[in-house]
């Protein structure tokens, strides 16, 4: 075990699969001999050379669609879209090509892809940086979408997602890159995709989150124990696509009302879809309406205004209590 | 003043036959032997044949989207014949003679253009990708296979096909780009028919050719006469060449015309091109006529070998097409099934509810 930070863990499992598979290939903007705008690929170029990690011109197309035509000679590409907010280059690549390829082939292609993605706000980025924009990928059957919320999570995750036949988008939340350590083990393994993790357990109120909002919602659940006694059952989603339906539906039964947090914009985001299954699948057991604590119906905002976008701790406590109150 | 850069244009356009099918004054003939050009002639006239028979199986309603191919036999196989099995084609929709010149069965074309599910399964044997519909977006899977090939260190090339409106898109542009800066094992097609359906060249470009654009890029660039099977052979073979070199990619321009429609979706040529221009492309510029010519001058084909062609891909076609019309239309349930390597819950129970569903209607 070492102590990491999500950063550092992220590197450490680019390391370690690139060790145990010659066929995983990273690359990128600047993810070179640079090591990554983040240091997310730090050393790997001068561990493993030219042929492994390298730098790409700058074109988010291109960079999913080589990574395509990579993949159909054996490769397992890692490729790396700067920020979040620069897919919208790569959609179709994403969604139409990759995606669809191992269905209109009937199997005989595939797109082994995982696309590595720093995403989230709280971090005072310029214009398109921040943006949340995981339900448009919620929304593509084909690609599978993962974001971890702490070291441990994210090695594993990554590993696991390197390790899938099929194409997964990685997000990483960069509020979290430095700001949280934990321990993660210095050998490979897997932390399973499609697999939520209860990071709290409680009684009254399920609250689901996802990458930095996890930890706004443990704040909040501690903030509704101090001040009301509410005990919060928090729970990671880790896997937005496919997302752990199971587990959501078994700690709702449970606590008979459920808040969903992220940072996106509420329409038609994640959390609508988890209200609209939890209604097809629990309404019985809710006491209260499904309530949604997200960012709201705009552009993400510029950095002045943003701790206002995001949702807090407060925020989140008076959608627990409005579940608590209906 | 600053100075204004002149880039010399790549206008002229190379060409071994004349529109006689006489080789022209001064070029070489490519060395394939007899039986290779006889083969070369039998797959066109195979395509052409195709493509006649398709639209008829279209306007029957036996057949659904299809891309007539008629006028681009030369620009689709005579570059195919240049290449080996072991290379890997990307295809556009309108590229099937490619496709099947290269191992892909007639009978996933049929299925495919009927929508049935099973007809972009390429058998494992033939290295060609699905027909793509997304313009140039196979020209970024073409950039990425030829690069694969460069880092393992083969001797094999990628090829894709487009058209002229093709290269007006971004896709176009970073594939030629991520190429050419890695020196990938590619070779970029572009089948120039001087349409992108009703939009003429003029309106999708300024530049004079296609092919000088490899200027910008850095690569080699050629304009090829897309009717001469001899000159797109030789220009494929060249291009092949470099490539398992290691000395890069190539875009070759050929200069072609599509005979047909667009699509047999309605469209109606007559709305946007002259009598006088198909009458040119058809009575004088035929890459059939043409190559029979030059095989009729060194008494290689006869009007026996060209009616058993003929006879021999309706014959096929017939057999095929029935074979389709029996073939199991595909389930919502395989299509679910094979989205991912291991299907997840929520797809198996949308599976399952539809299942029940059904069985209980």
């Amino acid at each position: 075990m070492a102590t990491m930070t999500l950063i550092n863990a992220i590197n450490d499992g680019l390391r370690a699969e690139m060790e145990q598979d010659e066929n995983v290939i990273v690359f990128g903007e600047d993810v070179g001999v640079n090591g990554g705008v983040f240091r997310a690929t730090a050393d790997l170029h001068q561990n493993f050379g030219e042929n492994r990690s390298f730098d790409t011109p700058l074109a988010e197309s291109a960079i999913i669609g080589t990574a395509i035509g990579l993949a159909n000679h054996g490769f397992r590409p890692v490729p790396e879209i700067q920020f979040a907010g620069f897919i919208y280059e790569c959609m179709d690549q994403i969604s139409t090509q990759a995606a669809r390829i191992r269905m209109r082939s009937g199997g005989r292609f595939t797109a082994p892809i995982t696309v590595r993605v720093p995403f989230g706000g709280g971090v005072k980025t310029p214009e398109m940086h921040s943006d949340s924009l995981e339900a448009l990928f919620l929304h593509s059957p084909g690609v599978k979408v993962v974001i971890p919320s702490n070291p441990y999570d994210a090695k594993g995750l990554l590993i696991a997602a390197i390790r899938d036949d099929d194409p997964v988008i990685f997000y990483e939340p960069m509020k979290l890159y430095r700001s949280i350590k934990g321990e993660v083990p210095e050998e490979a393994y897997t932390v399973e995709i499609g697999k939520a993790n209860i990071v709290r357990e409680g009684s009254d109120v399920t609250v689901l989150a996802y990458g930095n909002m996890v930890h706004t919602a443990e704040k909040a659940a501690d903030l509704v124990e101090k001040e009301r006694g509410v005990k919060a059952e928090v729970i990671d989603l880790r896997t937005i696509s496919p997302f752990d339906l199971e587990t959501i539906i078994t700690s709702v039964k449970k606590t008979h009302r459920a808040v969903v947090v992220h940072e996106a914009a509420k329409t038609g985001g994640v959390g609508a879809e988890l209200s609209a299954r939890i209604n097809e699948e629990a309404i019985l057991s809710l006491e209260a309406p499904v309530v949604r604590v997200t960012g709201f119906d705009t552009p993400y905002p510029l950095t002045s205004i943003e701790d206002e976008y995001l949702p807090t701790p407060e925020r989140i406590a008076a959608g627990i209590y409005k579940t608590l109150d209906f | 003043m600053p100075n204004v850069m002149e880039l010399k244009e790549k206008t002229e356009m190379f060409q071994i036959l004349n529109e006689n099918g006489k080789v022209i004054k001064g070029q070489k003939v490519p060395d394939l032997t007899d039986e290779e050009l006889k083969d070369l002639y039998r797959w066109m006239l195979r395509i052409r044949t195709f493509d006649g028979r398709a639209i008829k199986l279209n306007r029957q309603g036996r057949l659904g989207f299809y891309a007539p191919m008629a006028g681009q036999e030369a620009s689709q196989i005579a570059s195919m014949i240049a290449l080996k099995k072991s290379d890997m084609l990307y295809p556009s929709y309108r590229d099937v003679g490619a496709a099947m010149y290269h191992g892909l069965p007639m009978e996933n074309v049929f299925l495919n253009s009927r929508g049935q599910i099973h007809g972009m399964k390429t058998p494992d044997d033939v290295n060609a990708y699905p027909p793509q519909i997304i313009i140039a977006a196979q020209v970024l899977h073409c950039a990425g296979s030829g690069w694969a090939f460069r880092l393992k260190k083969q001797d094999d090339v990628a090829i894709c096909f487009f058209g002229d409106g093709a290269t007006s898109e971004g896709d176009f542009h970073e594939g030629l780009n991520f190429a050419a800066v890695n020196d990938a094992n590619s070779i970029f097609f572009c089948q120039n028919n001087q349409y992108a359906i009703s939009v003429p060249i003029h309106k999708q470009m300024k530049s004079e050719t296609i092919a000088q654009k490899a200027i910008g890029y850095g690569i080699a660039g050629i304009r090829v006469d897309g009717n001469d099977a001899l000159a797109v052979y030789q220009a494929t073979k060249e291009a092949a060449e470099r490539a398992r070199k290691g000395e890069g990619p190539t875009l070759i321009e050929a200069v072609t015309y599509r005979v047909g429609p667009h699509t047999m979706a309605g469209d109606d040529p007559g709305r946007y091109r002259t009598k006088d221009e198909e009458e040119t492309w058809t009575s004088k510029r035929d890459p059939l006529k043409r190559l029979r010519n030059y095989l009729d001058s060194k008494g290689l084909w006869s009007d026996e070998e060209e009616e058993k062609v003929q006879t021999e891909v309706l014959d096929e076609i017939n057999e095929t097409i029935k074979k389709v019309e029996k073939a199991p239309k595909g389930t919502v349930a395989e299509l679910m099934d094979g989205l991912y390597k291991e299907t997840p819950p929520m797809v198996t129970k949308q599976k399952d509810e539809y299942l029940a569903w059904k069985e209980g209607k």
